[in-house]
């Protein structure tokens, strides 16, 4: 990664809205506006706001049987997804880890995928190598740009009454401002919204048709993760990893039951034993009771001072008023309402284990 | 009254015996929305270099580092309830710690306003 970071096709937009740019997973993508990171949050919970997230990477898959295939490699059950529907799901690897997360969309002709930006290198070819008699396109001339907020059905319907119809992880092809665009119900935020797939000569231009909206304001990578983090939705690389497992990342609920019960999918054995007999630490929420934000890396530990895991994501929530944190811990210790301590600087600071999410998810069933 | 500069971008307004520490707006304005400040009880002792505190961004955390060596002697407690101010008056209201100066011979080592501004440009 020692090459200069690349640029999306929003690049040119960022700079003139004040965008401070910042290098991330490679690319050069705007932390925040001049409107600053809280009140970008409280723009997309209220109203709406416009990201760049053109730096994740857009795959179509074309073939025969495309969704079972993808069966091999993820415990999804994508045979059975619905043309114009979008399922959340993740690679494994043999061990039960997680290699990535993702999105796939059954397009009708074709099925879309979105990865992650720093994972595109290691997704393409993994689809490549093991998704026989499938071709695996990555796109470079399309922008994909989310907008999110409860305010979203208003920018987007405005110019394009199609979104209006969808409902939560539905997708649909549609004309904004003369492009073609595919259009998606589901974002990261927990807010309704839409992810967009913009070709790359309109990008700006229709964002600013969005933008152009009373409600709209753009907003960056650091509003993006609170709001991430406080909807209690993994960060990969931070919450999920190679080593960690769907079922101690709390992902139970996006492996369907079919999938669960007949396996099939790379790490299998071990996914379906923890589900089986319970995972030995899960992912959960952590509310510090002071206003000290505890960051990644934060031991966790017992009232009685044993260690029970680390800190993964952690920031201060703006919709919440706090700090908020996800992290692992010791299954015997995952229950809400158990008391922890954070070790902050050297220095215990009380916390408790809660459900998440810290902030009510907001779709459009 | 004087007003020093350090390279870690705090002030310090000397008055008689005892000073006032800051952060400049510069370093505000780099630090984002400011949610929480950790700072040292009167009566502390520190060194130069040391780390004499810790503001949180809602990005990230940022240690305050003792541009001089002295002790604390009053702590500005507004800022436990209201952080933020010190994207509002870091300069003013939003001061950090009032210190006692162990070795006024160290303020040589600091920046006059025209150096600082020469140093951020």
């Amino acid at each position: 990664m020692t090459d200069a970071p690349k640029r999306t096709p929003l690049y040119d937009l960022h700079v003139e809205l004040g965008g401070k740019m910042v290098d991330f997973a490679g690319w050069e993508m705007p932390v925040q506006y001049p409107m600053g990171i809280m009140g970008e949050h409280k723009q997309c919970r209220e109203k709406a706001a416009l990201f760049d997230v053109s730096h994740m990477g857009q795959v179509i898959l074309r073939g025969e049987n495309v969704g079972e295939k993808l069966e091999t490699l993820c415990p999804q059950a994508y045979a059975g997804l619905k043309e114009g529907k979008a399922r959340y799901g993740f690679f494994t690897n043999e061990d039960g880890g997680i290699m990535d997360d993702l999105i796939v969309s059954n397009a009708g002709d074709h099925y879309f995928v979105v990865v992650n930006a720093a994972l595109r290198h290691q997704d393409i070819p993994h689809m490549q190598a093991n998704l026989d008699g499938v071709e695996v396109t990555e796109i470079f001339d399309r922008a994909l740009v989310a907008v999110q907020g409860p305010k979203a059905e208003e920018v987007v319907g405005a110019l394009c009454p199609a979104a209006r119809e969808l409902k939560f992880m539905e997708t649909t092809v549609a004309d904004i401002g003369g492009a073609e665009c595919r259009i998606s119900r589901l974002g990261y935020t927990g807010e309704d919204g839409y992810e967009i797939s913009i070709p790359e000569a309109d990008a700006i231009r229709i964002s600013k048709l969005f933008l152009a909206h009373d409600d709209c304001e753009p907003a960056g990578l650091g509003a993006r993760d609170s709001l991430r983090l406080e909807a209690g939705l993994c960060l990969y690389g931070n919450d999920i990893d190679q080593s960690t497992s769907p079922v101690e990342a709390s992902l139970g609920w996006a492996m369907q039951k079919r999938r669960k019960e007949e396996g099939g999918f790379p790490g299998a054995a071990r996914i379906q034993k923890e589900l089986a007999e319970g995972p030995s630490k899960k992912l959960v929420g952590i509310k510090p009771a002071g206003r000290a934000p505890a960051r990644q890396g934060v031991e966790i530990q017992s009232e009685g001072g044993d260690t029970l895991g680390a800190i993964t994501s952690g920031s201060f929530g703006p919709t919440v008023g706090g700090p908020v944190a996800m992290g692992y811990v010791a299954a015997d210790h995952a229950a809400p309402g158990t008391k922890v301590n954070l070790l902050i600087r050297g220095k215990a600071q009380p916390a408790e284990v809660v459900a998440l999410p810290f902030v009510t998810q907001n779709y459009k069933r | 009254m004087a007003t020093y500069y350090s390279e870690e971008h705090e002030w310090i307004t000397v008055e008689g015996d005892v000073a006032t520490l800051g952060i400049t707006q510069h370093a505000a304005d780099q630090l984002g929305e400011v949610v929480f400040v950790e700072q040292r009880e009167a009566g502390e002792e520190f060194e130069k270099g040391g780390e004499i505190g810790v503001i949180e961004s809602v990005k990230a955390a940022s240690e305050i580092y003792a541009p001089l060596d002295g002790e604390v002697v009053e702590v500005n407690d507004a800022l436990a309830d209201n952080p933020g101010a010190l994207n509002e008056s870091p300069e003013g209201d939003a001061w950090i710690y009032k210190i006692k100066i162990s070795d006024a011979s160290q303020l040589d080592d600091l920046m006059d306003l025209d150096g600082y501004k020469a140093l951020i440009g």
